[in-house]
């Protein structure tokens, strides 16, 4: 029973929406606390997880994230709707950033989002169509 | 160093986490851009900011972060404080510069709580 699906919740983010962003990931990291994993894995998935969701607010129009948990795996999936990543390799590169001066203010737009995502996954898959939106797959391994 | 000991150290305002005031810590990370805290802080850590959004508190809460700071007198906004009472998460204002704030608490032995490579 590798991959019996222990838990499953669909949340969405409205892009551009600033006073609600950090809320899901906020919710997902009490339910995997909640779960029981190991606090450094729970960190872990919530620092992808925000970035991520910090992503979709900024630079999409509106995204789902799905959070599907097993025994062995935590896998949060990202698909947003919006402007898309024209060049994934550019933007997966430390300090490259498109915010503008009022997402700095706010204290992101350093362009360390993407690269803090992956660093904190052990699966991580970006894909991007340029005007439709983007996806990502993260996945955390229960030790 | 207890975090009563630290608001004396730098003449601060608890706003939130009176209850908090015996917690110890041993290290502080300074920083303005929220990323950096996600990327480098260690958990537990103080994290000593002039960001005073709700973000700052947000970013607290996902990595872990022990306590804020805010620092030059500035103060949280409302939503920032709501949610730091939720978490039970110790704010306080600090009238010090960053330099002025972090120096203290660097010559009184607290360490880098960042782990940004030498
Ligand atoms: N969901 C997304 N939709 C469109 N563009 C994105 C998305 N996520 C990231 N980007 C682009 O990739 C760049 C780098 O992202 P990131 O590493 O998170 O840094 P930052 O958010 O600080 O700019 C962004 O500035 C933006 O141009
Ligand atoms: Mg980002």
């Amino acid at each position: 029973m590798e991959d019996e699906v222990l838990f499953f919740q669909e949340f969405s983010i409205m892009g551009k929406d600033f006073s609600n962003a950090g809320t899901v990931s906020t919710q997902i990291k009490a339910i995997l606390k909640e779960i029981g994993f190991d606090p450094v894995i729970v960190r872990r998935a919530a620092i992808a997880a925000y970035e991520a969701e910090m992503n979709v607010v900024m630079y999409a129009d509106r995204g789902v994230v799905r959070l599907r948990v097993t025994p062995h795996k935590i896998n949060i999936e990202l698909e947003d709707e919006g402007q898309g990543i024209e060049d994934i390799e550019l933007a997966m590169q430390e300090g490259y950033s498109t915010a503008t001066p009022e997402m700095r203010e706010m204290g992101f737009g350093a362009g360390m989002g993407l690269p803090n995502i992956k660093r904190n996954s052990d699966e991580f898959e970006i894909t991007s169509e340029r005007g439709k939106g983007t996806r990502l797959n993260i996945v955390i391994n229960a030790r | 160093m207890k975090l009563t000991e630290i608001k004396e150290l730098l003449d601060a305002e608890v706003i939130t986490g009176a209850n908090r005031l015996e917690d110890d810590f041993q290290e502080v990370c300074s920083a303005d851009l929220m990323s950096d805290v996600l990327a480098f802080a260690t958990p537990g850590t103080i994290l000593v900011t002039g960001l005073t959004n709700v973000q700052s508190v947000i970013t607290a809460h996902v990595a872990e972060v022990g306590a804020i700071i805010y620092i030059r007198g500035k103060h949280p906004e409302e939503d920032a404080i709501k949610l730091a009472k939720q978490k039970n998460l110790p704010l306080l204002a600090s009238p010090l510069s960053m330099f002025e704030a972090c120096g203290r608490l660097y010559a009184k032995g607290l360490k880098s709580g960042s782990n940004t490579p030498k």
